[in-house]
């Protein structure tokens, strides 16, 4: 007897193997699935509530310290070791993983300014306000030995930053001026004054590797090239840079935290004016670190707070604090891209997530491809005032808010007022300076 | 002379200073002049003179003067060697005699005549140096000068970061090493590495015993060996030869392997005709270039033909054949395959004609293949003696038997039952001749059986109401059981006899069902079930129509009863002609079949017959009734004049209202009963301007609000973003959905890829030098690459 059944080829609904999903023959014809945007307009809805309902960045505090955290650096091999010093000296090693001190050292007296670790990250610098420059080894010394650094370097003057390059055996710290040191050699090798003035912090190219920049007492940023025997040029600002970061994956771009409240991004080869001024903080800008993809860095503030800013961002993608942090000093993005550490006043050192709402661990591939799906979602959708108003949506703390607040009131005067003359006299004598001009003072060369 | 050798140094000094080199010495020069040349370095005779003349005058000279100047000449004069002297103790005497290049050159003979040109040349242009600039200044410059230095190497980077930022996805760590050891084959890297399960062991014994290479490099030792011994050229050579040879090696097998899987059967067959033929044609060689060796060639054939005479090993008498036998009657592939047995079977023991045989022997053959080829062209007959005239009307028994088996089908093909009707019609008298004295033999046959099973059917039908499919499937089991039956008796009879016995039953069978289930249009379902549904429904109308169709099948509907089923079909319309009354009928049929009157038959069954076999046609008529149903539920509303009193509502709620502005009693008399005049109302009438067109203007199903929703305003981007030029832009944006419910698989994974991918726990290091290498390569690549397609 013959049957004629209608018959299909199992390839088109047998899975391969039983991990994978079952085949689900789908017809896309578009008048089967009507009201797409709408549609998706709902998805990314729902996204942005749940990324905001799982936002929780907050990790762990890293108690331990005696004094405030003044420096932290991060291990150049290891993603789990952070090291941090405070203020009384004391300089302590941790283990991110554990979420516990390894190993505490008293490497100076009184504060700790500056720490690095070398390339190799066999070993690490520190310099503190004993005039001293001490290298340590990275190993927690044996039962039994004394806890001593490797070598000492006496310097003439207080240094106050420190940082190593990135391929040879040579540091630079800043003081009265800024020296280029050979590890072997108890004397700078080449020493870098431009004026009378003291520097605050110095930082090497991580891609260009031979230069280097400064932020000076007297508003400035100078660039200095190692191999060159002057610096090589300076941006004279209307209020003084604490530090400043060079962009890990763009040769020469670097961001300044600045004492007026805000952060400047400059190309390196024009000087003249800031590519983008970062603001939205209510203090002054303490510290600044960049991701390691270059995209964004964070930023830690006088005002408590630690944002994070996409790097030619104007304003703040994202803001951390809790009741206890109080002043933050300084901050660091870890190497892998996921975490952010901010150390602050009141001695302890905190770990956060880079991404608020972001799954920790392995996602599943199903999971990992909604994910990415609802991100992409959120992003088309991320001018719709609803959804901007879900995603921007940020708790501060009472201060912060009304210092915000009230500091927008007074652009907004500033602003009313610079119209008011410009109305009022005659056309051409009152120009419009953009705001990325008003803070530089002058470019000397 | 100290001059001139400072000069010849300038001389030899490279061109780029020579200038600078040449203007000190020109200051020198002048310094020289100031100085003055009056020393005794001249000692000709005409200068004693001249010396003696101007010491006279000097003498007259100084005596005119005072002390002092005699002084200050005393005091030009050099008297010891001293380290330092003081340039304001030059003299000035002789002052209007300048030392000239010319003079000074003129001393030396080496001097060559393009470099004293070239001096002669500075010695025009007189320019003094710059005083150095201040330190300042020169600090500054060197900034600036190293400044520029720096900018520009970092510029390097540039096109770097440009592509980054405009990559779609940048994976991150950028340069990753890839995660399994490194290039290479694998066991140059694991060096240690040994087999160690029974299995690798076995293999690696293998190849060891056959001298294969196990590691990477690909020649075995003898291969080396040889390859040790000739010239590197002749190496290379022989290397490219075993290569060759290796890869045609490895084609052959893979087509060697390919062929073999092939499972066609006539393919196989076709290769192996082709290979006989080649044989056959080999040996006509054979017999003429080597008698000998083609004898015993034959003689080799001969034996196998008439092992395989001996042999039942193609004869279609073993259990596999027996079985097939069975099956032939149902089933194509089995009569195929029970066919091509017997094919073979012909084939091993056809003689092999050669000029070495007799021509009697050929003319013999002549005769037979022809006879077997006719026989064996009729791929359907399952049994070799099916032949001539009978294969035709077999393969219309078989058509039929195919509808018979279909249960599910429910288009029954017009075309081919056209066909069906020329082929019978040229056959129609031997058949109807046939067909007369066979039933009459099986009636006789299976008065026991056949009947006692429709009547059992019967029974059942009428038992249950409403029958299923299921039913309908259990009747056509049995009615295949019933067959099988019958075949089992007729085996009996002679082979012959059987066959043609069991064909036209067959035949006649079909055709009977066949009529039945064309006048329903259900392949499967035997009429009058149908007839039952259509009563129950009691659809009248389209029983009504249907009435002679109706009365056809409640004949008994098994395999038994063909001539009735024509004998009771009177009825239906006209040419119908009295030689061959059953095939008339059947084309009337037919034609009822494929018009509306189908369509009647075929409504009553819809409700019983389960959801998968609802026919177009009913749906139709389900529309109809439905409609029906919702006419009379909706009777009182008029609801299109509803919704068109709505519209214009609608309409005249949007238009401006016009504004009477006119006052009673202004410009004339007023009071109570008194209007205003029409001229002055028509003056003082303010008539809007006309709304814009609606949107629903011309479409007069739709009312399309032309008022702005609050509810959903909120949810509208309200300015142009950014990166958007115009609205339009935007629009498309938005509108295209990302999400798998309307994109495949592979168009969500490209779109929803994320831009910046980190891997866990990798630390992402800063750019790197080689990046750039990178992308200069890269840059170069497209460079050669653009050049090329510009060529083309």
């Amino acid at each position: 007897m013959k049957v004629k059944v209608l018959s299909r080829n199992p390839d088109d609904y047998v899975r391969e193997t039983k991990l994978d999903i079952q085949r689900v023959p789908r017809n896309y014809d578009p008048t089967l699935h009507p009201f797409e945007v709408s549609r998706e307009y709902t998805r990314a809805l729902n996204a942005t509530k749940l990324d905001r309902v799982f936002a929780k960045p907050f990790l762990a505090s890293l108690d331990g310290h005696r004094d405030g955290v003044n420096c932290m650096a991060k291990h150049t091999t290891s993603l789990s070791t952070l090291l941090s010093g405070s203020c009384d000296g004391e300089v302590r090693v941790w283990n991110l993983s554990k979420r516990e001190c390894g190993r505490t050292l008293q490497a100076h007296e009184g504060f700790v300014r500056g720490m690095v670790v070398r390339f190799c990250g066999t070993s690490f610098f520190t310099v503190g306000d004993d005039k001293t420059i001490k290298q340590w080894k990275m190993e927690t010394p044996g039962y039994g030995e004394e806890e001593e650094p490797l070598n000492t370097i006496l310097g003439k003057t207080v240094f106050t930053g420190l940082d190593h390059h990135r391929k040879d055996a040579v540091f630079a710290t800043c003081g009265q001026q800024v020296d280029i040191w050979d590890e072997q050699r108890s004397s700078p090798i080449r020493s870098f004054t431009w004026g009378v003035d003291s520097f605050s912090s110095v930082s090497f190219n991580p891609v260009e590797t031979e230069l280097l920049a400064s932020c000076a007492s007297d508003r400035s940023i100078v660039l200095y090239d190692m191999r060159e025997s002057a610096p090589l040029k300076k941006v004279i600002m209307t209020m003084r840079s604490n530090t400043l970061c060079w962009n890990p994956m763009e040769a020469y771009y670097f961001t300044s935290s600045n004492e007026d409240y805000n952060l400047y991004t400059y190309d390196m080869r024009y000087l003249d004016r800031p590519i983008t001024v970062h603001m939205d903080h209510v203090s002054a800008v303490l510290d600044v670190d960049y991701s390691p993809t270059g995209k964004e860095f964070v930023s830690a503030s006088f005002d408590k707070t630690v944002r994070i800013f996409p790097k030619d961002g104007g304003h703040s993608r994202e803001v951390y604090h809790t009741k206890r942090m109080q002043h933050v000093i300084c901050v660091k993005w870890s190497a892998d891209n996921k975490y952010i550490l901010s150390g602050s006043d009141e001695m302890n050192i905190r770990l956060w997530k880079a991404n608020a709402s972001e799954k920790l661990g392995v996602l599943a591939p199903r999971e990992r491809e909604s994910r990415n799906y609802s991100q992409k979602l959120k992003e088309k959708f991320q001018h719709h005032p609803q959804i901007r108003r879900i995603t921007h949506h940020r708790h501060l703390p009472k201060n912060v808010y009304h210092q915000s607040k009230e500091l927008r009131i007074m652009k907004e005067a500033r602003r009313r007022k610079e119209r008011n003359v410009r109305k009022h006299s005659k056309p051409g004598t009152v120009p419009v300076v953009s705001e990325k001009a008003k803070h530089v003072v002058t470019v000397v060369k | 002379m100290v001059k001139v050798s400072e000069k010849k140094k300038s001389v030899k000094k490279s061109s780029e200073e020579e200038e600078e080199e040449v203007r000190y010495g020109e200051e020198e020069e002048e310094d020289g002049e100031l100085r003055g040349e009056g020393d005794e370095e001249e000692g000709d005779e005409e200068e004693e003179e001249d010396e003696r003349k101007r010491q006279k005058l000097l003498d007259a000279i100084g005596s005119l003067g005072g002390r002092r100047k005699r002084r200050k000449r005393s005091q030009a004069e050099r008297s010891e060697a001293a380290a330092l002297m003081s340039e304001f103790t030059v003299n000035a005497e002789g002052g209007g005699d300048k030392v000239q290049l010319s003079d000074l050159i003129g001393t030396a003979d080496r001097v060559p005549a393009k470099t004293r040109k070239q001096l002669e040349n500075l010695q025009r242009v007189r320019k003094s140096i710059q005083s150095p600039l201040s330190r300042r200044e020169s600090d500054r410059i060197q900034r600036d000068v190293a400044f520029q230095k720096a900018a520009s190497e970092v510029s390097r980077w540039k096109e770097v970061i440009r592509q980054n930022q405009r990559a779609e996805q940048l994976v991150f760590p950028l340069h990753q090493d890839p995660p399994g050891p490194g290039p290479g084959p694998v066991e140059r890297l694991v060096s240690g590495w040994r087999a160690r399960t029974p299995l690798e062991e076995e293999v690696f014994a293998l190849l060891s015993a056959n001298k294969q290479p196990i590691h990477d490099p690909v020649l075995t030792p003898r291969e080396e060996a040889s390859v040790r011994a000739m010239s590197l050229e002749e190496a290379k050579v022989r290397r490219a030869e075993l290569q060759k040879a290796r890869a045609l090696q490895s084609y052959y097998e893979a087509r060697a392997r390919r062929e073999r899987k092939i499972k066609s059967k006539k393919y196989h067959r076709v290769q192996n005709k082709a290979k006989r033929k080649e044989f056959l044609k080999k040996f006509e060689e054979m017999v003429e270039a080597d008698p000998a060796g083609a004898l015993e060639e034959l003689h080799r054939m001969e034996v196998a033909r008439m092992k395989e005479r001996m042999s039942l090993k193609h004869q279609n008498s073993g259990k596999w054949a027996k079985s097939k036998a069975i099956m032939a009657k149902y089933d194509e592939g089995a009569r195929r395959a029970m066919q091509q047995q017997l094919e073979v079977n012909k084939e091993l023991t056809q003689k092999v004609v050669t000029s070495l045989n007799e021509e009697e022997e050929e003319e013999e053959e002549e005769v037979l293949p022809g006879f077997v080829n006719d026989a064996e062209r009729g791929v359907d007959s399952s049994n070799p003696w099916m032949r001539g005239k009978l294969s035709e009307e077999r393969k219309e028994a078989e058509e039929e038997e195919e509808e018979v088996m279909e249960t599910v089908d429910l288009t029954v093909e017009e075309e081919e039952e056209e066909e069906e009707e020329e082929v019978k019609e040229t056959e129609e008298e031997v058949l109807l001749r046939e067909f007369d004295s066979r039933r009459k033999l099986r009636q006789a046959e299976e008065a026991e059986t056949a009947p006692v099973i429709s009547v059992e059917e019967e029974e059942e039908e009428e038992e249950r109401a409403a029958s299923d499919r299921e039913e309908e499937e259990e009747e056509e089991e049995e009615r295949a059981a019933s067959d099988r039956e019958e075949e089992e008796e007729e085996e009996e009879k002679a082979a012959s006899d059987r066959e043609e016995e069991e064909l036209s039953e067959f035949t006649t069978l079909f055709r009977g069902i066949s009529d039945a289930e064309k006048v329903a249009t259900d392949s499967a379902a035997p009429l009058q079930e149908g007839l039952i549904r259509i009563r129950t429904l009691e659809d009248v109308d389209l029983l009504s129509q249907e009435a002679p169709d109706d009365e056809a099948p409640p004949l008994p509907p098994p395999p038994p009863l063909p001539q009735p089923s024509a004998a009771v079909n009177p009825p239906p319309p006209a040419t119908e002609k009295t030689g061959k009354p059953k095939k008339r009928k059947r084309g009337i049929e037919l034609k009822q079949v494929l018009t509306k009157d189908t369509k009647a038959i075929k409504v009553p069954l819809a409700p019983t017959v389960e959801d998968g076999e609802e026919d177009g046609e009913e749906d139709g008529e389900e529309d109809e009734e439905q409609r029906g149903l919702i006419r009379e539920a909706f009777a009182g509303d008029d609801v299109v004049s509803d919704f068109l009193k709505d519209k214009r509502k609608q309409e005249d709620s949007g238009k401006p209202a016009v504004v009477d502005l006119t006052l009673p009693g202004w410009g004339e008399w007023g009071g109570t009963g008194l209007k205003p005049s029409r001229g002055k109302r028509r003056r003082f009438r303010v008539k809007a301007a006309p709304p814009p067109p609606r949107k629903d203007q011309h479409l007069p199903s739709v009312i399309i609000s032309e008022k702005r929703n609050s509810a959903i305003s909120g949810h509208q981007v309200n300015s142009l973003p950014f990166p958007f030029a115009n609205p339009a832009q935007f629009e498309s944006a938005v509108r295209t959905p990302l999400g798998r419910t309307w994109n495949t698989e592979r168009t969500v994974k490209k779109v929803v890829k994320p831009r910046v991918v980190t891997r866990m726990g990798a630390i992402i290091e800063p750019m790197q030098r080689e990046e750039l290498m990178k992308d200069r390569k890269r840059a170069g690549g497209k460079t050669t690459l653009d050049s090329l397609t510009k060529k083309h």
